[in-house]
């Protein structure tokens, strides 16, 4: 269907449209004619990835003249393959209606890892060096050896690409990563460094979110993009932990020992060149000339050797010459070595060590004789070094660059950082494993160069409650921040609070309670009953690994596991994502075949941060407990305090705003949409609170009935038992029997106007 | 349904001008025989009604007498002549059902297709009429209903196989039997056993375990090609494997790794499969692209050591040591999903192992093409949003339950158990009762019975009543629940002509809500009739299933009544639905007189 938003003729590709997707667009268009940034909260499973998409796109489509750029960030690969196939469906159906002037490039993003067709760089088994095997087939130093002699093997993909040169152009259309493949393969073009060169060029660009908030991978990929973009980051609850993963940085002995091994490598081959090589010694001096005259990066590199960027702020590097004790390359080893046996014996420790940057400085300044600029420049130094001595195996050298990396950030951050020594993990005090880490307590940071650069940035998720914390954490004004309801046709969610067990007694997985076997048989006995009726899939939820295993075992032990299973298959998340994804897979189709399947997961796990159990793979998620995080963790109470300090956010009212945001959002991947159904289970005695039930979204709330807040097992199976009845009766789509509609059709609107948005807001 | 009978007295004429031979004419559901009031009389006659071609009779008000001409298909006729019209009428109609039945069962009683299509309007090819004869042939289930609902006029011919399209289409037909795959939970059935008293574990090992063994764990697969018999006999090879099977339920790691260090062919149990670490490889190239989470991992820009948050709480900690040893109880479950999900996909002999190797071999094959496109297919499908779009017709794979009857039993066990919670349930709030109590409460007032000698305030009837019922509702029904053998079906216990009755009321009435749900919302007057006729024809078996309940003996009367109870509470439903449809239409036809509704 197609209708006018004002000034902008949207193209939807369905014949109908829920009332809150009108909605949404709406209230997006006008973040968009304001060219400012916005907060939107709307429930899964009302289509919000198309809304947006067909907004923007048609809203590209409407100003030919001066077309906005969309850069779609997904936290992960498999979300990002979702996207694309939403994109292109709306790209078919556009390209069917507008014809040849709606056709866009849209291309999606990733690892060489996902995109490379060289069957000899694949063939390196080990997943981790796809990157290191493809820079030593491509680094412009390797390709200048590989022209005089044919025995130094170079990639025929990266070869071609070059050599169709600036004129290459990939045709119109959606790609997904399969589809650069196979594109790339057919012409023999490297697709990893096409789609690279093609974001520049593309109307769409889908990639994760790194590539944008991590100052290291943004200096290289999302460098050129002009500021007419749109930004959106998709399902952004969790938005804040990657801005502060991004800056953060830690230093254990592996990585030390590592650091060591990397000085002398590099002393050695400096050595080496300086007294055998007349051509490399002259390298070497021209780097420093270079230095001198203030350029710490040789101008740009080509597009092969391109490596991490710095790890701060474009805006907070220094742009002045290095400093003169490290332009030497000896002089500079000897700094870092220094550097290096400095923090050796700050591990040494044997209590918990808390400290601020500036402290931090001081004491390098005063014990190994290194001062803040110096510090600042490590990582700029290190980069001219290793590109002079043309290092390829990059991956042997991270743990030098974890140093320098660490270098910089404490060089350059006095706020919100800390640094935190531990001599072990608490909860495994018998295992010495010292860790020093750098952690950033301020999200703000890591994104505040996306708020100024780009022209509007769209924050969205099912689960931004409550949505005026968000502004605060990432200091920024939206112009527009709503919270969407969901219009029902008929009531397709059920949740539902189960305080008590089939005896009558609470369960909760409070510390105290958690390991109560009663509380273990009683969660059991809730998982059995509930197979018994719930057809097709059923996830549940824990609150971690640790605890997974032991109730697992423990229903092993007790035969619980063996009834389940004589209702259902059992499949298990575990910390190996290829054992995960493959078990996913076989639920999937034990969901297909009729079988029916349980899948056990773990609140924060991946699987919880992006896989839909939407449809007949879900229709119950039991969610066991509150995920709270690991309360005891120096850094998150590191982290609290920060909080409390800058942003007057209290401890209490975070940790529980973040507990729930992951319980909602464990819970929140069941529906689709409307024609879809599921019920929620949450299965704690603490949900039965206000104060903790409160934090949940809205949309869940208005369907948690007063009557559902203190079940027990056995009324909980009553509720399911009705719930599915009625949910597998024929309804009527539209919902016109009751007043309002909830699918609306292109004449709708047309008569409706813009009547309708306002009852859709909270 | 009881076979309609009717007998009348008439009178059979060769011919118009015959002045007849008077005596009665016996009308059954697939025949009609003429006895003559004298026996010597030659004019006795036994027909069946596949021989009949059609009938006339004479007008009513006409001044002719009640004449009925029913002619064969020899060209032939039989006139009766019948003492009154009602009669006649009687006798028109059950030939009437009789041809109607015939036209559809043409294929399961007559042989002369021709025959059937000329007589009906809706025209079926050859083919079609023989497929659905052969359908019937199969299912003698189908034909009994096909007799039943369409032999009576309840559903016509095409309605009762518009319901079967996809039995219709053939295709579906010619799929292989069904084979007996994995049970769900075969994994903790090849686990050991204690006995408790001594220190000792049991394993049972039968072909079965062994052939699960081997389809759980390729890697002791080969081992037992490789080394079974040149190196070490079976009975060693099984005793190593349980060893190392031990050695892990103890989840002692370090002993575990100690032992391996040992002996070399007891670590091959113990340590990880390569075979499945391989298999596992090459199928996560070819899962689905919308979970692939394998995808974010290595990205070099992305996942850094030593990067991001380190020791934040958030993530899990696991020790590292002697991993190659540590099989967890996760690894196993989704492993052994996988092989149950494959499937039993060879027939072989499980004896033999290099049968069996190479069956494993062709089953761990590469998809073909049409794999990949079929998966980038149903992500098309799945990134649509159902109800904004029209609906797609899906590829639905038919619904094949070896025995639907044991699908029955479980239902019946299932409402027999939620029967019992709720009942149950109520009973505590009136009075906490459990089964020996309430013995202990008979107990007591017979013995004071006895001591008293009777009398009017030993015990109030009422209460007694309830006892007793309460006690042998728990007991017949906990008898069910507890049998010994689960598979023993309360049906069994039932007289065999009672458990067919259920069994085919239980068939019709099935077909008859099929029918009845899928005519709503009722949009022309044709689905009005038939949901009339439908209604009628529930209600009847309604009431026959009230006869069941009331004919059975008093021991089995609980078990029929609990049986009977779901079917009637699902025609209730239909009942309802059937008013409030009723009184609605009768509203909306208020609203607008001229409406026709």
């Amino acid at each position: 269907m197609k209708f006018q938003m004002d000034d902008v003729t949207v193209y939807f590709p369905y014949d109908h449209i829920y009332p809150e997707q009108y909605a949404y667009m709406l209230e997006l268009k006008r973040a968009l004619d304001a060219r400012g940034h916005c907060l939107l909260e709307m429930p899964t499973g009302t289509g919000k990835t198309i809304a947006l998409l067909s907004l923007i796109t048609s809203y590209s489509l409407s100003k030919p003249y001066n077309p906005v750029k969309l850069i779609y960030c997904t936290r992960t690969v498999h979300e990002m393959e979702k996207t694309l196939a939403e994109l292109k469906l709306l790209h078919k159906y556009q390209v069917q209606h507008l014809g040849k002037q709606a056709e866009i490039l849209a291309i999606g993003l990733s690892s060489r890892k996902n995109l490379c067709v060289n069957p000899n760089v694949l063939a390196a088994e080990n997943r981790d060096s796809v990157d290191a095997a493809c820079r030593k087939l491509t680094a412009s130093w390797v390709r200048a050896a590989a022209i005089g002699n044919p025995n130094v093997p170079s990639c025929e993909f990266f070869e071609q690409f070059e050599r169709a040169g600036q004129g290459i152009v990939l045709p119109s259309g959606v790609y997904t990563l399969q589809d650069l493949r196979a594109f790339g393969k057919a012409e023999g073009w490297c697709p990893y460094f096409l789609a690279r060169r093609m974001v520049e060029a593309a109307n769409v660009v889908v990639y994760s979110y790194q590539y944008l908030l991590d100052p290291k991978v943004a200096g290289i990929i999302s460098k050129e993009l002009q500021k007419e973009s749109v930004v959106v980051f998709d399902e952004a609850h969790n938005i804040d932990n990657v801005c502060i993963e991004a800056l953060s940085v830690s230093v254990r002995r592996q990585t030390l020992e590592g650091a060591r091994r990397n000085l002398s490598k590099m002393q050695q081959d400096i050595e080496s060149n300086g007294r055998f090589k007349a051509t490399d010694a002259g390298r070497l001096r021209q780097e420093y000339n270079r230095l001198v005259e203030g350029l710490a990066q040789g101008g740009n590199l080509p597009i092969t050797d391109a490596w991490l960027q710095n790890p701060a702020l474009p805006d907070d590097i220094l742009k002045e010459a290095v400093p003169g004790n490290i332009r030497k390359a000896d002089h500079f080893l000897h700094v870092l070595r220094r550097l290096v046996q400095y923090l050796e014996g700050r591990l040494e420790t044997e209590n918990v060590e808390k400290e601020l940057p500036v402290g931090f400085v001081n004491s390098i300044n005063t014990q190994a004789g290194i001062d803040q600029k110096t510090l600042k420049f490590c990582y700029d130094r290190l980069h001219s070094l290793m590109m002079t001595l043309e290092i390829t195996d990059t991956d042997e050298f991270l743990h030098i660059q974890t140093i320098c990396d660490f270098a910089t950030l404490v060089g350059t951050y006095a706020r919100g950082f800390s640094i935190i020594i531990e001599p072990f993990d608490e909860r495994m005090p018998h295992i010495p494993d010292p860790v020093l880490q750098l952690s950033c307590h301020d999200a703000s940071l890591a994104i505040k160069p996306v708020f100024d650069r780009f022209q509007s940035v769209v924050i969205t998720s099912g689960t931004l409650s409550p949505i005026d914390l968000y502004p605060r954490l990432l200091n920024f004004n939206p112009v527009v921040s709503r919270s969407f309801t969901m219009s029902l046709t008929r009531e397709c969610i059920c949740p539902m609070v189960l305080t008590r067990g089939s005896d009558q007694l609470p369960v909760s997985t409070k510390f105290d309670m958690r390991s109560d076997l009663g509380v273990v048989r009683n969660y059991g006995r809730l998982l059995l009953e509930m197979v018994s009726v719930v057809p097709d899939g059923v996830v549940c939820f824990f609150v971690s690994y640790s605890y997974m295993d032991g109730i697992v075992n423990s229903w092993n032990e007790s035969g619980i596991l063996k009834e389940i299973m004589q209702h259902k298959l059992v499949f298990i998340e575990t910390q190996d994502v290829v054992e995960t994804t493959l078990a996913l897979d076989n639920y999937r189709k034990a969901c297909d075949c009729g079988r029916g399947a349980v899948f056990f997961s773990v609140a924060r796990g991946k699987v919880a941060e992006g896989i839909d159990f939407d449809r007949h793979y879900g229709r119950l998620v039991i969610m066991y407990g509150v995920p709270f995080q690991y309360t005891l963790s120096k850094i998150l109470l590191a982290r609290l305090e920060y909080l409390r300090e800058t942003f007057q956010i209290k401890e209490g009212d975070f940790l529980t705003f973040d507990a729930l945001r992951q319980a909602a959002q464990c819970v929140g991947r069941v529906i689709r949409s409307k024609a879809d159904y599921g019920m929620m289970i949450f299965a704690d005695k603490r949900y039965s609170r206000h104060d903790k039930r409160s934090k949940l979204p809205g949309w869940i709330l208005s369907h948690l009935r007063d009557a559902h807040l203190n079940l027990s097992t056995d009324m909980a199976l009553h509720i399911a038992r009705e719930f599915l009845r009625k949910m597998a009766q024929p309804y009527d789509r539209t919902g016109g029997s009751s007043g309002r509609k909830t699918l609306l059709s292109q004449d709708d609107l047309e008569r409706m106007g813009q009547g309708i948005t306002h009852e859709m807001l909270f | 349904m009881s076979t309609p009978q009717v007998i009348k007295r008439a009178k059979y004429k060769t011919s118009i001008k015959d002045p007849g031979t008077p005596g009665l004419l016996t009308m059954m559901e697939n025949r009609f025989v003429f006895r003559p009031n004298d026996p010597t009389s030659p004019s006795k006659l036994d027909v069946g009604f596949h021989q009949i071609k059609g009938q006339k009779n004479t007008k009513e008000g006409s001044n002719k007498p009640p004449w009925l001409n029913i002619s064969n298909n020899k060209d032939g006729s039989y006139i009766f002549e019948f003492e009154s019209y009602p009669d006649l009428h009687a006798c028109r109609e059950i030939i009437a059902n009789a041809l109607e039945a015939a036209k559809g069962s043409s294929a399961a009683t007559i042989s002369s297709t021709a025959k059937a299509s000329s007589s009906t309007n809706e025209q079926y090819s050859t083919a079609e009429l023989e497929l659905r004869m052969k359908l019937m042939q199969e299912d003698s289930e189908l034909q009994k209903l096909h007799k039943q609902f369409v032999g009576s006029g309840v559903l016509t011919e095409s309605e009762f196989w518009a319901t079967r399209k996809k039995l219709l289409d053939g295709d579906s037909r010619k799929k292989s039997k069904q084979r007996v795959g994995f049970k769900s939970s075969m994994i903790l059935d090849i686990k050991p056993m204690t006995d408790g008293r001594m220190n000792k574990v049991t394993f049972n090992l039968t072909d079965e375990i062994k052939y699960q063994i081997f389809a759980l764990k390729p890697a002791v697969h080969q081992a037992y090609i490789d080394l079974v018999p040149s190196k070490m006999t079976e009975k060693d090879f099984w005793n190593k494997y349980f060893r190392a099977e031990y050695l892990h339920s103890t989840k002692n790691v370090v002993a575990a790794a100690a032992e391996a260090a040992e002996d070399e062919e007891l670590a091959i149990f113990l340590k990880e499969d390569e075979i499945l670490a391989r298999e596992a490889r090459q199928k996560i190239q070819r899962v689905d692209p919308t979970l692939d989470m394998e995808a974010d991992q290595g990205d070099d820009y992305i996942h850094l050591p030593d990067h991001g948050i380190f020791r934040d709480g958030t993530k899990d900690i696991t020790e590292l040591q002697n991993d190659q040893y540590r099989r967890t109880l996760s690894q196993d479950l989704n492993r052994q999903g996988a092989v149950v999900l494959q499937g039993r996909n060879l027939d072989v002999d499980p004896e033999d192992p290099r049968t069996i190797a190479e069956a494993l071999m062709r089953s761990r094959q590469e998809p073909s093409d049409s794999a990949v496109q079929e998966r980038l297919d149903r992500l098309t499908r799945m990134t649509e949003i159902d109800d904004l779009r029209e609906s797609h017709d899906h590829p639905v794979a038919p619904l094949c339950i070896k025995d639907p009857r044991d699908y029955f039993d479980t239902q019946q066990a299932n409402a027999l158990r939620t029967l019992d919670d709720s009942r149950t349930g109520t009973e505590q709030t009136k009075r906490k009762l459990t089964t020996e109590e309430a013995y202990g409460a008979l107990k007591e007032s017979i013995s004071k019975i006895k001591s008293i000698g009777l009398s009017n305030s030993t015990v109030k009837p009422e209460v007694a009543l309830t006892v007793f019922n309460g006690l042998t509702q728990n007991i017949s029904s906990t008898k069910y629940q507890l049998g010994k053998n689960p598979r023993e079906s309360i049906l069994d216990g039932l007289p065999n002509r009672t458990k067919e009755e259920l069994l085919h009321h239980w068939m019709s009435i099935q077909e008859l809500l099929r029918h009845f749900w899928s005519s709503y919302p009722i949009t022309t007057s044709s689905l009005y009739t038939k949901v009339g006729r439908l209604k009628d024809a529930m209600s009847q078996i309604y009431r026959q299933l009230e006869e069941i309940k009331e004919a059975v003996q008093s021991d089995f009367r609980h078990q029929v009544s609990l049986l009977v109870r779901p079917m009637h509470q699902a025609l209730d439903a239909a009942f309802q639905h059937y008013e409030a449809d009723l009184q609605k239409r009768a509203a909306k036809s208020g609203e607008l007189p001229n409406g026709n509704g």
